[in-house]
């Protein structure tokens, strides 16, 4: 491999250079975000055909599936960052942990929210004690304590360590969500999309889904970048650059 | 009907599929919006406190040399 590449990262762990790398790339981000999720929207609720047996109500889908996915997807970035903080204490990765915590839960949120909504037409309930629907909610649970952990200290690192050993021991919870289906006789179906293998779906409602799954991963990149650039000028905020952007934002 | 209002009828499920959507942005817009409200706060904190010190500053240089004091101060 080549040598700068490890130079690279190891330069790009160092708050200010993250800090501008986050800043250049934000933008970026939240513009793809807006770009997939309106052709999604678009593809999803205007092109895709109804479904034959669900009707219009699985439009709930385009939004309630890359929810799900990114539900599990940044808690087990969140997972690996925190392991990386409590091992090697690196402070980058104790704050991508930290604020992937609340974008984690609000995707959560969003799930379960929109599954009770799509759950009520379906099956008749609002809510019920599948093993899909409790390891999610339980899912929404550790975020949460997390969360709470972390603020619970009056030291921001001792909370953080404290919060990132929370967030490790959690991580087992992510298989038990995925395979929830397969592994106990549940209400909720099966996947219907398939990394490897045939998925189970049209092709016209599949490329909708895939857009808004693209859309939801770029705006948790915008989000934790605005996020972690935020928490870097609180921690650093005796040092010499974050002064020098706390004087030069006060002037324009 | 006009195909507007087939659209926001939903096959009649617009009593679901629409609050769904409407959940999906209010949580995505309050999750950008914090941080933004944050970083201001955290901006303007760290400036009240870079002022307090360079005024701390000062007024132990006046109390040293009171002939010449600093000209940072404002």
């Amino acid at each position: 491999m080549a040598r700068w590449i490890p130079l690279w990262l190891h330069k790009l762990g160092s708050p200010p250079t993250f800090y501008r790398f986050a800043g250049a790339l934000r933008p970026w981000m939240l513009a793809l975000a807006l770009l997939f999720g309106l052709i999604g929207l678009y593809g999803g609720l205007v092109l895709a055909p109804p479904d034959y047996q669900q009707g219009d109500a699985y439009r709930i889908i385009f939004i309630h599936v890359p929810s799900a996915w990114m539900s599990m997807f940044i808690y087990a970035v969140m997972g690996v960052a925190a392991f990386i903080a409590l091992v090697w204490r690196i402070k980058l990765a104790e704050v991508v942990a930290m604020e992937s915590a609340p974008i984690g839960a609000a995707f959560t949120f969003i799930t379960l929210v929109t599954g009770s909504l799509w759950g009520k037409p379906m099956w008749g309930t609002w809510w019920t004690w599948d093993a899909r629907l409790t390891s999610e909610l339980v899912l929404l649970f550790l975020y949460l304590g997390v969360i709470g952990l972390y603020h619970a200290f009056e030291d921001r690192r001792q909370g953080a360590r404290a919060a990132a050993f929370l967030a490790i021991i959690g991580i087992i919870n992510v298989p038990i969500v995925h395979f929830s289906v397969n592994w106990w006789n549940t209400l909720h179906q099966g996947s219907t999309v398939n990394l490897f293998g045939p998925s189970k779906i049209a092709w016209d409602m599949l490329w909708p889904l895939l857009s808004m799954t693209l859309a939801t991963k770029f705006y948790y990149a915008a989000s934790l970048f605005r996020r972690v650039r935020t928490d870097l000028l609180a921690l650093e905020g005796g040092k010499d650059w974050v002064r020098k952007i706390a004087e030069s934002e006060a002037r324009t | 009907m006009s195909s507007l209002q087939t659209f926001l009828a939903m096959g009649g499920y617009a009593a679901y599929v629409w609050p769904a959507y409407a959940v999906f942005f209010a949580v995505l817009i309050t999750d950008s919006v914090a941080p933004r409200l944050r970083r201001r706060r955290v901006l303007r904190e760290l400036r009240a406190r870079l002022a307090r010190q360079s005024a701390r500053r000062d007024r132990a240089q006046e109390a040293r040399d009171p002939a010449h004091p600093t000209s940072s101060s404002p």
